[in-house]
């Protein structure tokens, strides 16, 4: 930044970090033949019939505004989907907005909720956008730590431990990027208890709720009694639908608070794009079995990452969902920046440092199994190599 | 035959790629190398897994490249044995590759590959029609393979466009 504009900068954005990932974004992108475990994102492209509907509806000549919330087809679609999958009830009219990514999402809850220095309890290790998306809207975001001793989950103690007078929500995701990690049914129960006794709101990160690898069956924050009303639920079609680059999410929440959310978006997004909303009809429609199938794949992979690293000297706790492992890099004596970097600049393979995610992550590595089976032996061989090498286990 | 789950998912694995090593099924599956032996020996003996296949373009082959046909076949079903007796007559030609029973229009598919057009019409000739209940046939030749089996052949679409590390 040219000094003469810091002047005219907003003290919020001026005091906002860049995200950590980027630095290895760039180390990694120099190189050649690097395997990457850093990719927050499906190795699958999204299945034909969804693309070959967004094909049509360009053809057809779909290139107007939709209404603000999205179609009402679409949100149809929508309502029927979260009913049949997550047992939750969203009216279609009034209750559901399409937004661009899970991202907008968060954005807009946390705009429409928040006072300057409400906070907002973030469990970490979190996903990058969380705590900056929170400061950007005026909040203050609370970290509260979990560990691997508890799988990454989040205690009701340690919730209350954090709860001040200025505390508005609490931010949870399930299955979390990075850990995995997921909360079954009495473990969300316990958390909405506090939520209940404190008058909270809690925005749910549901984004990975189709990448769950357990026989017990997802359970949506606001499926939980009572938890409905306080409940701003957001999923989306990025990573179950393997739709990353649509930047299609779905918000959906009490319709008193969609109401006053609409007053944003309209302002700022008027609507997701046109031909995009046809193609969610689709995958909604006509899409569910390809992401069973992608779920099948990812939990084998999931099986065989978790095994070979423990295998191989690094301690991973088996996670419940999404497609990362997160396992301890402590043994080896680096911090998980020193690790990360080496790991790419000496055997090419790049995963993402814990420390990113949030001060507990300082130990772990985040490694993406979202790549081909061939591509992750390759990718554990040459950790494998490198651990030995420097005789760190 | 009622599988198990794990001998399910062992079969899906291995549908996808049969090179994969004992020992990664199971880690993917999350079982024992020895459950995983067991259950391909269980498997194989009951003809659930018929054989391990490789898919080749022999297309790109020089010298190797073969000419493929479908045949559409009548034939009368005969009592007692319906389609199955002269059916199994004709899948016992070593150059036909596969043989199903269809609804529709006619009765039995034949697939058949040979070095040249010349074979393909002396089989259909000589060794098909002749056969007693083979009503008639109808010869498609295959012109170019864009997918087998589930498989695209140029998957050129498809490619990883993804940035190397993301959020």
């Amino acid at each position: 930044m040219k000094q003469e504009y810091v002047h005219y900068l907003s003290d919020t954005v001026k005091d906002l970090q860049p995200s950590g990932i980027r630095k290895f974004f760039d180390l990694a992108s120099s190189m050649e033949g690097v395997i990457s475990l850093g990719v927050g994102e499906p190795d699958f492209v999204t299945p034909w019939n969804v693309r070959e509907a967004a094909i049509l509806s360009l053809e057809q000549g779909f290139t107007s505004y939709t209404a603000n919330p999205g179609l009402l087809e679409l949100r149809e679609e929508i309502s029927k989907y979260l009913n049949t999958r997550f047992s939750v009830d969203y009216h279609p009219a009034d209750q559901i907005i399409v937004t661009i990514g899970a991202s907008q999402g968060l954005d807009l809850a946390f705009r429409t909720i928040l006072n300057q220095d409400d906070e907002v309890l973030i469990v970490e290790p979190a996903f990058v956008a969380y705590a900056p998306l929170v400061s950007v809207a005026g909040g203050k975001p609370v970290a509260i730590s979990t560990s691997p001793e508890n799988g990454f989950k989040v205690t009701p103690e340690q919730i209350e431990e954090k709860i001040t007078g200025r505390t508005k929500a609490i931010l949870l995701s399930s299955p979390n990027n990075p850990t995995g990690s997921t909360l079954n049914k009495q473990e969300l129960e316990k958390i909405a208890e506090i939520v209940e006794r404190y008058d909270l709101l809690v925005v749910s990160d549901e984004i990975y709720a189709e990448l769950v690898y357990e026989d017990e069956p997802y359970t949506s924050f606001a499926a939980i009694d009572g938890m409905y009303e306080r409940t701003i639920l957001l999923n989306g079609f990025s990573k179950g639908f393997a739709m990353t680059g649509w930047r299609l999410g779905i918000l959906a929440a009490p319709k008193e608070l969609v109401e006053v959310m609409l007053k944003i978006y309209q302002y700022t997004t008027m609507c997701a794009p046109h031909m995009l909303q046809h193609g969610a009809i689709e995958a909604l429609r006509n899409g569910y079995h390809e992401v069973e199938a992608m779920r099948a794949s990812y939990r084998r992979r999931r099986n065989y990452m978790v095994q070979m690293l423990n295998q191989i000297g690094l301690s991973c706790h088996n996670p419940g969902g999404a497609f990362y492992v997160f396992p301890s890099i402590r043994s080896t004596g680096l911090t998980s920046e020193q690790f990360a970097e080496e790991l790419l600049r000496e055997e090419k393979v790049a995963v993402v440092p814990g420390h990113v995610f949030g001060e507990s992550g300082e130990g772990y590595i985040r490694c993406s199994y979202a790549t081909s089976m061939p591509q992750l032996q390759e990718a554990l061989k040459r950790m494998q190599k490198f651990i030995k090498a420097k005789s760190l286990v | 035959m009622k599988l198990t789950k794990q001998e399910i998912e062992i079969l899906k694995i291995l549908e996808e790629n049969h090179r994969i090593s004992v020992e990664t099924i199971a880690l993917m599956a999350v079982c024992s190398e020895e459950t995983v032996k067991e259950t391909l020996k269980k498997l194989e003996d009951r003809k659930i897994i018929i054989s391990y296949p490789t898919l080749i373009d022999w297309s790109k082959v020089e010298g190797q490249e073969t000419i493929v046909a479908m045949i559409d076949v009548k034939v009368t079903p005969k009592r007692g044995v319906g389609f199955d007796e002269v059916a199994e007559r004709i899948a016992r030609f070593p150059e036909v590759s596969s043989l199903y029973l269809m609804s529709g229009a006619y009765d039995l598919s034949i697939t058949i590959e040979g070095k040249t057009m010349q074979e393909i019409a002396a089989f259909v000739s000589e060794k098909l029609s002749p056969i007693e209940n083979v009503v008639s046939t109808t010869t498609h030749f295959m012109l170019k393979k864009y997918k087998h089996d589930g498989v695209l052949f140029e998957d050129g679409g498809d490619k990883d466009r993804r940035m190397v590390v993301t959020p």
